[in-house]
């Protein structure tokens, strides 16, 4: 074959190829990230969450109040056992809205975290049957979550309301504005934690045992039933090296107005929920394409 | 041809049999450990072809190898094979839900596939809100659905109970609005995989109407998959016959419906328990069936009439319990007669261990005059034990029987009523 041969040659299979709209082929780029494709399914983005909404309160008689009645007893039982029982400081701050902070907080975090990973596995039978971009299940999630975190937050608000009216000690700080950046990095580091392991569940089905108490011994790895400030030196280290440690404080401080705040810490953690969801996007777009074939 | 709207070029899919777990680990680690120093993957070199009927002693295996073809725009191909050979791994790929191992799909337009309709209907939602829900998991995007609203709500007819939740729709209902929603896609390929077995006639009907409306006045393209050759010789004038992993036949659709046939009938004369083309949990298989008739001779020609007995003998490995056995009944083209079921005449089985010998009689067989061929099903307690298709054939011939006085004339259809005529004139002799 000469040059110029293999030059139309060339230039013929380019039309050839410029002509189709999408081609399949057996990899994609790690670290590429559909966004595009995304966009052209927002609307199933919503729907998803409208039905997360509607699906999970029909044939309740509270319906969404459960959203509300979920923290405040949770509130409740921390303060008898942790604040009267145990006694374990909370810096100060009248217990329920010490303990309703943390928790508003860590429930966005873990519900974004836990239902996320559960992706694929619950999604198994739809994602065998149609394509769409699989992000957009976990994004639904954490948007979900985002909505019932500010039904629980107009609570928090109440409560803050109230003692900062009554007592001294609660005063909420310049740090409010700083909300949406600390629900960015809680939602990013949920996703993240649960993308990877969604994926990862896929083939080793171990992880879904782990992820059962997992969670919940995270939740004593983060003070959300006590404030960095009472730890010992020698956890101290260990607990501010948790991600989620400077951003329940530092919600913490804005709202109720005792709390590690440091720019440094948060910065610390935002540097590694930038590692992970680097990672989550390489696992994930790895084990999206195949999935079925070992589910 | 016309402008192409798909192409498939040298596609090839490998699946790992067996369970992931013990080992999976270590094979991921020596992959990647290939990987590594730039090898080949160390488990591709061994796969074997996808052939079904003979255990695979591999732990990979090809679903699918070097796929080739292309459909032009607005073209309607229908696609038939065996279970297993290869057709869903094939309408998975080309919907994006699996990627190929090797090779490339190139696509024109927007695919939407309706592998099994009614993919994520949500219960406790209302028809209405499964409408968008649903249009919007298959790529639609709310403007254009609320555009279509109305047109999917009447194709359905469903309009009385749009407002209530789909877990009160019955099964009928359900199936129509799926169906309904993805047959106004606003897509340019569509998949469709054996929708029409559910759903009333009239429905059915109206849905193969509709398919060829969207090719013929839409110009969309379709690929249909369906066991029912009558349907896909009404629809498609092309075909692809799917074997073993591999496209053995690619054209004009009576033709390739001929080799369909006469590859079934291939199949049927390997002994049942050799074949390993059946689904099911398999506590228990088919070994042997064979059809014999009054006087207990083997025979596969029947006359019309005439009755036969089928004996089968299915081996456990143990004891089962509240079994229930069916036989289905098809025609030559696929369109299922009858299903013979032991729960109809007897009460549950319990199987016991080894071989069980159970027979079937037809009594006075209503089968007028063609090739009919029979299913195996196997139950217990609600859960598959062993299926497989075409595991027998008869072939009933033109002949007089009861009071009929002359044999049934070959056109006359698969089955044959009782029936008697009167007349108040004069007859000529």
């Amino acid at each position: 074959m000469t040059e110029t041969d293999k030059t139309v040659a060339d230039r013929q299979a380019g039309h050839h190829d410029a002509q189709w709209t999408r081609i399949i082929q057996p990899q994609r780029g790690l670290l590429s990230v559909p966004v595009a494709e995304i966009w052209a399914y927002r609307d199933l983005l919503l729907l998803l969450v409208r039905r997360d909404f509607v699906a999970l309160y029909k044939q309740t008689v509270l319906g969404p109040i459960w959203f509300i009645i979920q923290p405040v007893m949770m509130t409740i039982v921390f303060t008898i056992v942790f604040g009267n029982i145990a006694n374990i400081s909370t810096d100060g701050v009248p217990h329920t809205v010490f303990y309703l902070a943390g928790i508003t907080m860590w429930t966005f975090f873990a519900d974004a975290f836990t239902k996320t990973s559960e992706t694929f596995i619950t999604n198994a039978s739809i994602f065998g049957k149609v394509y769409f971009p699989r992000v957009i299940v976990p994004l639904s999630v954490v948007l979900s979550g985002l909505l019932k975190f500010a039904v629980q937050f107009t609570i928090l608000i109440a409560f803050v309301a109230y003692f900062a009216a009554t007592t001294e000690v609660v005063q909420p700080t310049w740090a409010v504005l700083l909300l949406p950046v600390l629900l960015l990095m809680m939602g990013t580091l949920g996703l993240s934690l649960g993308m990877i392991i969604s994926a990862l569940t896929t083939k080793y089905r171990d992880l879904r045992f782990l992820m059962q108490f997992g969670v919940q011994l995270l939740m004593y790895a983060t003070p959300v039933i006590y404030p960095v400030s009472a730890l010992p030196d020698t956890y101290r280290i260990y607990i501010m090296a948790n991600p989620i440690t400077p951003i329940v404080e530092a919600f913490r401080y804005a709202f109720v107005g005792r709390g590690d705040f440091d720019p440094m810490h948060l910065a610390y953690s935002g540097g590694v929920i930038l590692v992970l969801l680097i990672a989550a996007t390489v696992i994930f777009n790895q084990v999206e394409k195949n999935f079925m074939d070992t589910v | 041809m016309s402008t192409p709207a798909l192409r498939v070029d040298n596609v090839s899919k490998m699946y790992r049999l067996g369970e992931v777990g013990t080992g999976s680990l270590s094979h991921d680690l020596n992959r990647a450990w290939a990987r590594l120093r730039g090898r080949p993957d160390p488990y591709a070199l061994i796969g074997a072809v996808n052939d079904r009927t003979s255990e695979g002693t591999r732990d990979f295996v090809w679903a699918l190898r070097d796929i080739n073809f292309e459909v032009g725009q607005g073209d309607i191909v229908g696609i038939i094979g065996r279970n297993g050979a290869g057709k869903s791994t094939l309408l998975k790929l080309l919907s994006r839900v699996t990627a190929p191992t090797e090779g490339k799909i190139f696509i024109n337009g927007r695919i939407a596939s309706l592998l099994e309709v009614g993919t994520g209907f949500h219960p406790d939602l209302t028809g209405r809100e499964n409408i968008f829900l649903n249009g919007a998991i298959l790529g639609m995007n709310k403007q254009e659905i609320r555009a279509r609203f109305d047109e999917i709500v009447e194709f359905s007819g469903c309009a009385k109970y749009i407002d209530t939740p789909v877990k009160r729709y019955s099964s009928g209902m359900h199936v129509r609005l799926a169906f309904a929603v993805a047959a106004h896609l606003e897509t340019d390929i569509l998949i469709v995989d054996e929708v029409l077995a559910v759903g009333d006639a009239e429905f059915q009907q109206r849905c193969l109407g509709k398919m060829k409306d969207l090719s013929t006045k839409g110009h969309r393209t379709v690929l249909f998959v369906s066991h029912n050759m009558a349907s896909i010789s009404a629809l498609c004038p092309r075909s692809l016959m799917i074997t073993k992993g591999g496209i053995s036949f690619d054209g004009v659709t009576s033709e390739t419906i001929r080799r369909y046939m006469k590859e079934s009938q291939v199949l049927m004369t390997s002994r049942v328990s050799d074949r390993s083309d059946r689904s099911g949990n398999g506590k228990a298989r088919l070994v042997k069936i064979q059809i014999k008739d009054s006087q207990s001779e083997i025979r596969s020609q029947f006359a019309t009439g005439e009755q036969f007995r089928i004996e089968m003998e299915i081996e456990c490995s143990a004891p089962l319990e509240n079994c229930n056995i069916a036989l289905g009944v098809y025609n030559g083209v696929g369109t299922k007669l009858t299903d013979f079921w032991t729960d109809l005449t007897l009460p549950r089985l319990n199987l016991h261990r080894g071989i069980n010998h159970v027979s079937c009689v037809s009594t006075s067989s209503n089968f007028s005059v063609g090739d009919f061929r029979f299913n195996f099903f196997l139950e217990s307690n609600n859960e598959v034990v062993d299926a497989m298709e075409d595991v027998a054939q008869a072939e009933f011939m033109a002949a007089r029987t009861g009071n009929l006085q002359i044999a049934p004339r070959d056109d006359c259809g698969p089955v044959l009523l009782d029936h008697e005529w009167t007349f108040n004139g004069g007859m000529s002799k």
